[in-house]
């Protein structure tokens, strides 16, 4: 099971703000859905190294040369808010 | 013209039989006819279809056979200067200011017939997470049509474009494909550039054809297969062609029949598909055998840790402040996060938000996504020890046919359930393949195929023994 102080603790985590509403049924949804998973601590898997990518790939390096990209212009054009070719949020607290 | 597969119209284009134009606006007439009922787009693209269309007949040295054949596109791959949504109200202004990668091998003319639909950020398994309408199966306008490349399925099941393509995280290319009765291929994990592809898990998304055929498959296949330095997991191992042994048949070809994948939860229309299918491989001369993947069991439990953990952490990059929706009434930065992802994002996207944040956070790694990872190792090596034995194995693509539109939607697990055949091949990065292997109820059901890693010559060469062994034409619907 997963309280309802739990899913509101997740929530911040995450910077997700729910409702009361969505955090009853969430409590629930996820209590179902952790239950299912929870079977994977059946497996007795000490010393087992783990995968983090199928190809095993590690380090992958390329050279470091300059290139042009996206113009600061550009990429300012999506932002919601930009501000001295900035991009601009509410004040930080 | 509607019934040709891509790869006999791109003859027909190469040879200037007919144009890149006259295929734009016979597929761009087809959505007229068909879109309002099944819904398979989030945008069309009619006029850019036909410029571009234009662009390629007036270039008719120097084309690659894929060009100016109308190619739909999932909406979570970007595309230069066309709204890309990914299923969600978080992008539902975004235009990149990029194409993807994959996209790269049709140039700058790439004919597009639309961005198709799907479950927000590819989360799903039947479509009915998008923000942009459900989407119906062309057989069954009742059903779902998978997901979550389910707009992509339909599209080409509807002959709304001659083919398309799907991302498949953990089988949202091969089940949607099962589902609307045509051919998905999941390649290995790193045969294509995840450049532009809007991430959801990042160590086990691929992009895939969705096609008519197995031929138009391998065609598409050669033309979105390559290394790219922009994507530092993409593969740098050389391309072959797809194309060139296609035909050679299976004689000799070890199949292994996976047992854990032939059991309960099958539906049992399903496995008899199956079963005809491997009879049709083994008259067609593939010597079959049974092989047991163990920890395919324990599949479903490790996706579902390790694809929301690596969600959660690649969703955070939509926070209202560099692209994508921002909440406009936040009085501060925490609260524009907070309000900007509450009112962004989906049901679905939320559940798995929490779900990837708990399983990573402090006190329930270990339990959870760190054990995870070590069942991914053991998937690994049991597919490791099956391909030592045999060159492909068999499995149905999903547990059942398309089912009823809403009858899943209040049940997370059930709907996760429907990826159960899926997900052990997308953790160990091997290359899959759906094709229809016949009709149970009047409906399609897949027949999986998998083979090693970058060993898609082969899958291919099996797959299309299977297309010739069964009873199944492609045929347009609805009709």
């Amino acid at each position: 099971m997963i309280s309802e102080e739990q899913v509101r603790h997740v929530a911040n985590l995450a910077r997700l703000g729910l409702t009361d509403e969505e955090i009853g049924r969430m409590s629930g949804q996820l209590g179902a859905i952790l239950e299912s998973i929870d079977r994977i601590g059946e497996l007795d898997l000490d010393g087992v190294p783990p995968t983090a990518n199928p190809l095993n790939l590690t380090n992958v390096l390329r050279p470091d040369e300059p290139r042009v990209e996206l113009p600061r212009e550009e990429a300012l054009s999506l932002a919601p808010d930009a501000v001295d070719d900035l991009f601009a949020v509410p004040r930080i607290d | 013209m509607l019934d040709l597969t891509a790869h006999a119209l791109a003859k027909k284009i190469q040879s200037g039989e007919t144009s890149a134009r006259e295929a734009a606006e016979i597929a761009n007439s087809r959505v007229e006819e068909v879109e309002s009922d099944v819904n398979a787009f989030v945008t069309t693209t009619p006029e850019l279809a036909l410029e571009r269309a234009d662009l390629v007949d007036a270039r008719n040295e120097d084309r690659n056979l894929w060009e100016g054949v109308p190619l739909v596109v999932k909406d979570v791959l970007s595309t230069r200067g066309v709204r890309t949504t990914c299923g969600s109200q978080m992008l539902k202004d975004f235009t990149p200011l990029y194409d993807a990668s994959a996209l790269s091998n049709f140039g700058d003319d790439l004919v597009m017939v639309g961005k198709a639909n799907m479950d927000e950020f590819a989360m799903g398994s039947s479509t009915e997470n998008s923000s942009y309408g459900v989407t119906r199966n062309p057989w069954d306008l009742e059903r779902v049509p998978g997901g979550s490349s389910g707009g992509s399925a339909a599209a080409v099941a509807a002959g709304m474009g001659w083919w398309a393509l799907g991302t498949d995280t953990g089988g949202s290319v091969r089940q949607p494909a099962a589902l609307c009765g045509i051919v998905g291929l999941k390649p290995t994990y790193g045969r294509v550039s995840r450049y532009g592809l809007i991430a959801f898990a990042s160590s086990l998304d691929q992009i895939g054809p969705m096609t008519r055929d197995v031929r138009d498959s391998a065609l598409l296949l050669q033309a979105i297969a390559g290394h790219d330095p922009r994507d530092s997991t993409s593969a740098n191992v050389e391309v072959p062609d797809y194309l060139a042994n296609l035909e050679d048949g299976v004689r000799g070809l070890r199949v292994g029949v996976v047992t854990e994948l032939m059991e309960e939860g099958i539906d049992s229309g399903v496995q008899e598909i199956v079963q005809k299918t491997i009879a049709g491989l083994e008259e067609a001369g593939a010597e079959v055998g049974e092989v047991s993947l163990p920890h395919s069991r324990y599949g479903l439990a490790a996706y579902y840790i390790i694809a929301p953990a690596e969600l959660s952490s690649n969703l955070a990059r939509f926070d209202g402040v560099r692209y994508g929706y921002r909440s406009p009434d936040a009085s501060g930065v925490h609260e524009m996060y907070r309000q900007t992802r509450e009112e962004g994002f989906g049901d679905e996207a939320k559940r798995r938000i929490m779900l990837g944040t708990y399983a990573l956070s402090s006190g329930y790694y270990d339990a959870y996504y760190a054990q995870a990872q070590k069942v991914r190792t053991r998937i690994v090596e049991d597919f490791r020890g099956a391909f030592s034995q045999y060159d492909v194995l068999v499995s149905p693509t999903s547990p059942s046919v398309a089912f009823e539109i809403g009858s899943k939607t209040d049940d997370p697990l059930a709907m996760y359930a429907q990826d159960v055949c899926a997900v052990p091949m997308s953790l160990a990065g091997i290359p899959a393949i759906s094709v229809p292997g016949g009709l149970s109820d009047g409906l399609p059901v897949g027949v999986q195929l998998m083979s090693d890693h970058f060993t898609e010559p082969m899958l291919l060469r099996a797959a299309r023994a299977v297309e010739q062994a069964v009873d199944f034409e492609f045929a347009l619907k609805p009709q």
